[in-house]
């Protein structure tokens, strides 16, 4: 949003110019955005959130290097996945250092489930504690990969470019990561959603 | 061309970003009005975006922002922001 930008702009100023308490307002909008990256990198909700505040903290004490040539909400993606991935690195011991390496291996695990009689599930079908958990269970059990491509493009909301600045990946990656995550979610979650949602006759029976 | 199965799933995640290009748009359409298959896999698969991406299904710790906040306050009353020397860490 054109105004979102200028606003903060403005605030990014005038945090700058010795208002720092304006910085509260400045992060508020993103504060999600933040935690979901961490938890999408460590999968632990207390580091996450220790890694988030971390993250915002670190966003504060730069700001200044924040140079407004990409968005804020990327730059300060970038500062949490850098986070994330400096806690990941310390938890997992530096020997193990394999989160960048990692790469588009899972060849065939990407075609979705085939069905016919699928009915979509209403939102309010989110009141259902089992429901989201298998939701969260399925994305937390994507491959590492998959996944923070995933959160930073379907439940945060950057788009393509953005989420490739992100992670210094490019965008091609970006979208064949995207596709598999979607397709692995697709496959996994369907088999659970169609025994969730409400029943129906297949046009074809239950054939498949 | 016709399109088959296998090609459309390939491009699903691209149509649903309407990322693909109009002459591919059109025979994905095509190819989605007779097949009953790749109609419900790309329902299922906006439905599972919907649901994921709803705040309800990954919610933040219980007093997270105000932990968060309080924290802040704590650094902006030791410290101002640093004048720009490189990139954040």
């Amino acid at each position: 949003m054109q105004t979102t930008g200028t606003n903060e702009a403005g605030l990014i100023a005038r945090i700058l110019a010795g208002e720092k308490e304006l910085f509260h307002d400045l992060i508020r909008p993103y504060e999600r955005m933040v935690y979901l990256t961490l938890f999408s990198i460590i999968k632990n909700e207390t580091d996450a959130e220790d890694g988030a505040q971390e993250a915002i903290i670190n966003a504060y004490r730069h700001l200044a290097s924040f140079r407004g040539d990409a968005k804020f909400s990327t730059w300060l993606t970038t500062i949490a996945i850098n986070e994330g991935r400096k806690r990941l690195r310390k938890a997992k011991g530096a020997a193990e250092d394999s989160i960048e390496e990692e790469t588009e291996a899972h060849e065939g695990d990407y075609t979705p489930a085939p069905l016919t009689d699928w009915r979509e599930i209403p939102l309010e079908a989110l009141e259902r504690k089992e429901l989201r958990e298998a939701l969260r269970i399925a994305v937390m059990e994507l491959p590492d990969i998959y996944r923070q491509v995933f959160t930073l493009r379907d439940l945060e909301e950057l788009n393509i470019e953005e989420t490739a600045q992100a992670l210094g990946i490019n965008p091609g990656a970006v979208k064949v990561r995207l596709h598999r995550a979607r397709m692995m979610l697709q496959k996994r979650l369907v088999p659970f959603l169609k025994t969730t949602a409400p029943a129906r006759q297949g046009f074809f029976g239950r054939a498949l | 061309m016709k399109l088959d199965c296998k090609h459309v799933w390939e491009h699903i995640s691209e149509y649903i970003d309407n990322t693909v290009d109009a002459k591919l748009r059109r025979e994905i359409e095509l190819h989605l009005e007779h097949c009953e298959i790749c109609s419900a896999i790309l329902d299922s698969t906006r439905n599972i975006l919907i649901l994921t991406g709803d705040g309800r299904t990954f919610e933040l710790p219980v007093g997270y922002s105000k932990r968060l906040h309080e924290r802040l306050k704590e650094e902006m009353e030791r410290s101002e922001p640093e004048p720009p020397v490189g990139k954040p860490k």
